[in-house]
């Protein structure tokens, strides 16, 4: 099983991206669940959304202690929270951020393999709002290849309707554009 | 049957009452409910669904709505959570007395104070009394599954009873997980049309309602328990014939990995699924240990119980709710009283977790585990334990 935990503010979509995964992993015929941290919801305040995915029925429905995968939609983030807290050994870390890994790593002590991507600019520049959420998705699939590509793009149609074309922008280009250390 | 699909358990709620044709919806949100009356009412709006959906002020007029909408021949459904499930408690007595079988979704929520939206069952475990048929479900599946299943015994007509189906709020109704919803065809062959046995109408008029006076409101009561009691057949029936239909079979007390077990954790909702991992690593490891959950809860399958923990030494009853100053945790009060007096019934340690959203994983079950084998091995423990608490538990350090 892997599971996953999202960290970003409210407004900036964590939840989606869990879901999207999630439903992503369900629509290739794996089991998974993604979910809020059932916190009240206010923007602009750190949240976080986990998710899951297995070939078997998850059944574990408590708050994932034990990421295998951490992403971190929003920079400002890694000041305010230890993203690497009960991480697994040998666990990947995707971070937006427009700093290299190694500066990253070295200013908030990151564990784990690191992906790095500009998701800040990325969405800046194909959404028009520095929304994070698909654009992460595009480095989280690239790093760990637990979905397939077109099967989030297929979601995100699903989900963005007549703004899902710059969302899949978003996504492709993370995925082509994110370093994996 | 459809195929898998990820949704939110909310949205599959809100499809699977949309797919029994209900007539009327009437409710109120509140949070961790929203969704699933949120969604019914898009389907409303949307044309979709042919059914009146009445906003209301409160939960109280919602149910007020609900029991006037049965009463008058229309299949009923309203969905609510903590606060607004007390709010209704006058007339959840009314829903059943007069013999409405409205369909409510409970998504389990802690009551205030303090203000709390997470789960746990102090929602439902209040309102024990009211005369409901009360049905747990523990995950997406079961909660689709049953609001159908619902409608089917609830309006049976040795029944004629109102249902809730609980499912806890956030754990389980708002995490997007596969789900297989059945068809619109496959629930038309196995629900069929709503057959009032009476109802309010201008051209035949009745009373319902009446003043109960002492001459007669003691067998009303009893005719009331009576018809409770006697729903746990045609229930069965019901989810008997699910299964043969779907294969998905629901019984009245489930199990797990029960069989030698000499410990068997009691759990309700949605911490049954995480028990049951947690069950299968401590069965790795050597330990005879099981689960035993009540998926029926009103009417109270006594037999089923007693059937489902012979030969276990000790039940360790996780309870979501506590009576202050009184007895407990009223799981474990109830299982008292299925078990007192029998020859050889197990010990039973119990534990209140999980209140107000706080999460129950591993660990609390290794420890509420550890507390359940010192009592096998002859210890002796406090009368209940609310775990999880900083600072201990009575005030002690």
């Amino acid at each position: 099983m892997l599971e996953f935990r999202f960290h970003g503010r409210g407004g900036q979509g964590a939840v989606t991206s869990a879901e999207l995964l999630a439903l992503s992993a369900i629509a290739e015929g794996k089991f998974a669940q993604a979910f809020p941290s059932f916190g009240p919801e206010r923007r602009g305040a750190p949240v976080v959304a986990y998710a899951r995915i297995d070939e078997a029925k998850v059944l574990n429905r408590t708050a994932v202690s034990t990421p295998n995968v951490v992403v971190v939609l929003d920079p400002s983030i890694l000041r305010i929270v230890n993203t690497s807290e009960g991480m697994v050994d040998g666990g990947t870390q995707i971070v937006n951020t427009s700093r290299t890994a190694a500066e990253v790593r070295e200013a908030f002590k990151l564990k784990g393999r690191l992906v790095t991507v500009n998701a800040n600019r990325i969405a800046a520049e194909e959404i028009g709002r520095v929304i994070t959420n698909t654009t992460m998705l595009g480095a989280l699939v690239r790093a760990m290849g637990v979905v397939k590509r077109d099967t989030i793009v297929e979601h995100l149609k699903e989900r963005f309707g007549r703004i899902a074309a710059g969302n899949i922008k978003a996504f492709l280009r993370a995925y082509e554009e994110c370093v994996i250390s | 049957m459809a195929k898998r699909k990820g949704m939110e358990v909310s949205i599959a709620i809100a499809e699977a009452a949309s797919m029994c044709n209900v007539d009327v919806v009437s409710a109120y949100p509140i949070t961790p409910q929203t969704h699933v009356v949120e969604h019914l009412a898009d389907i409303v709006a949307d044309g979709e669904l042919d059914a009146e959906f009445i906003p209301v002020e409160s939960e109280h007029a919602a149910m007020s709505a609900c029991v006037g909408a049965a009463a008058a021949g229309a299949r009923t459904f309203t969905a609510t959570a903590s606060q607004g499930l007390a709010l209704m408690h006058e007339i959840l007595f009314i829903a059943s007395s007069l013999r409405t079988p409205i369909v409510m979704v409970v998504a389990n929520r802690a009551l205030s104070a303090p203000i709390n939206i997470w789960n746990d069952h102090s929602d439902v475990m209040t309102e024990r009394d009211v005369g409901w048929i009360q049905i747990f479900a523990e995950n997406g599946q079961e909660a689709a599954d049953l609001v159908v299943q619902a409608f089917r015994f609830g309006e049976d007509k040795r029944v004629l009873l109102p249902v809730m189906v609980h499912f806890d709020g956030f754990v389980v109704s708002h995490v997007v997980e596969p789900i297989e919803m059945l068809t619109h065809a496959e629930v038309k062959t196995f629900l069929p049309d709503y057959a009032p046995q009476q109802k309010l109408d201008i051209d035949a008029p009745i009373s319902m309602g009446p003043v109960g006076i002492p001459a007669v409101y003691t067998e009303a009561k009893m005719a009331g328990e009576a018809v409770l009691r006697d729903a746990y057949g045609p229930i069965v029936e019901c989810l008997d014939d699910f299964g043969k239909r779907f294969g998905r079979t629901y019984k009245p007390v489930e199990t797990y990995r029960r069989e030698d077990a000499d410990i068997l954790l009691v759990t309700m909702g949605g911490i049954s699924e995480t028990a049951m991992t947690w069950v299968d690593r401590a069965r790795a490891a050597g330990e005879k240990v099981g689960l035993v959950r009540f998926r029926l809860w009103r009417p109270l399958p006594d037999k089923d119980f007693k059937e489902a923990v012979k030969g276990a030494r000790v039940l360790a009853v996780v309870d979501r709710h506590f009576s202050p100053g009184g007895p407990g945790g009223p799981v474990a009060q109830e299982i008292k009283y299925i078990l007192y007096g029998q020859k050889g019934a197990p010990s039973i340690v119990e534990f209140v977790a999980g209140l107000g959203g706080r999460d129950v994983g591993f660990a609390d079950f290794d420890n509420m585990y550890k507390k359940a084998k010192a009592v096998l091995g002859g210890a002796t423990v406090p009368p209940f334990e609310i775990v999880q608490v900083r600072g201990g538990h009575h005030g002690e350090a």
